[in-house]
């Protein structure tokens, strides 16, 4: 049981956070009104989570500009996808 | 305690993955009126092409500069019919689910449909063009087909099979081209409204 406890990432214990990493392995990319839309948070809620896993390097972003206006599509980095497989399979032993 | 935790994270994972990577908004009602209309389509160009001959001999198809333009104009209207079946269901379904009918699934889903669909199109216009009549039925039917092969990453699973089985009976009528009407009709027709009705069974409820 401790060794499973281990592999569960306290990143994704949250649920905005959990969220963002779902939607982002199965997707290429996406800009943050999507994700705002898909997840049904506040601006300042998505924004805070999306850059604390910015820190943990598991999500990156890329600013450009659509129309004139400012658009950031977020994707998922290497880490991030492979330390978010990790916690499912965590999740999936623990459910066993 | 932290079981249920979990095995709700687990569903709310498996669910903003599905919500977020594919159109499921589709509605097999738009399936059933499009096949409706590529029936009522298969009819007319079936009299127009075998139209004032007695029903008693054997019948040919014949096509001719007239006849063309009203095949043509039957293609266009059945299409524009299809279509607006389409988007008309479509956006009600989901409308009521609460979701958006312009976001970034259905770019993708439509952008990966057009690829082949309108390849398939330019294809079938030279073809038309250079005067093989005769494969355009068939052809149509391959590259919708691929078409809805593509598509069926980003929408819902039953696309898939739907799309093989218009490429098999493409590649069907290109051999048999004289019954390519026929095979066409059951294709785009009762192919159509089979799927459409098996989804609206499935996902009404």
């Amino acid at each position: 049981m401790k060794h499973l406890l281990k592999d569960l990432n306290k990143a994704f214990e949250n649920k905005v956070r959990l969220g963002i990493m779902s939607a982002l392995v199965v997707n290429d990319y996406l800009d943050f009104n999507a994700l705002k839309e898909l997840l049904e948070v506040t601006d300042g809620n998505l924004a805070s989570h999306l850059k604390s896993l910015e820190k943990s390097k598991y999500v990156t972003f890329k600013k450009e500009f659509r129309d004139r206006k400012p658009n950031t599509r977020y994707s998922v980095t290497k880490e991030g996808r492979s330390a978010f497989v990790k916690h499912i399979k965590a999740i999936e032993q623990l459910l066993k | 305690m932290n079981q249920n935790k979990y095995l709700r994270d687990l569903q709310d994972i498996k669910d903003i993955m599905s919500r977020s990577s594919r159109f499921i908004s589709l509605s097999g009602l738009s399936g059933i009126f499009a096949g409706l209309f590529a029936l009522g389509g298969a009819y007319a160009a079936y009299q127009t092409v075998y139209s004032g001959q007695d029903y008693l001999n054997h019948r040919y198809a014949v096509i001719t500069r007239e006849s063309l333009m009203t095949l043509l104009i039957i293609a266009l209207v059945t299409l524009a019919l299809s279509i607006g079946a389409g988007i008309f269901f479509t956006s009600r379904e989901t409308r009521k689910q609460n979701e958006k009918v312009w976001d970034h699934q259905t770019r993708r889903l439509l952008i990966n449909l057009a690829i082949p669909l309108v390849t398939g199109g330019i294809v079938c216009l030279i073809l038309l063009l250079k005067g093989f009549v005769g494969i355009i039925a068939p052809l149509t039917l391959i590259f919708y087909g691929l078409a809805l092969v593509n598509a069926s990453k980003y929408t819902l699973n039953e696309v898939r099979s739907l799309g093989i089985i218009e490429i098999v009976l493409g590649l069907i009528s290109l051999q048999f081209i004289g019954y390519g009407l026929l095979v066409w009709a059951i294709g785009f027709g009762v192919m159509h409204i089979v799927y459409g009705t098996m989804m609206q069974l499935k996902y009404k409820s």
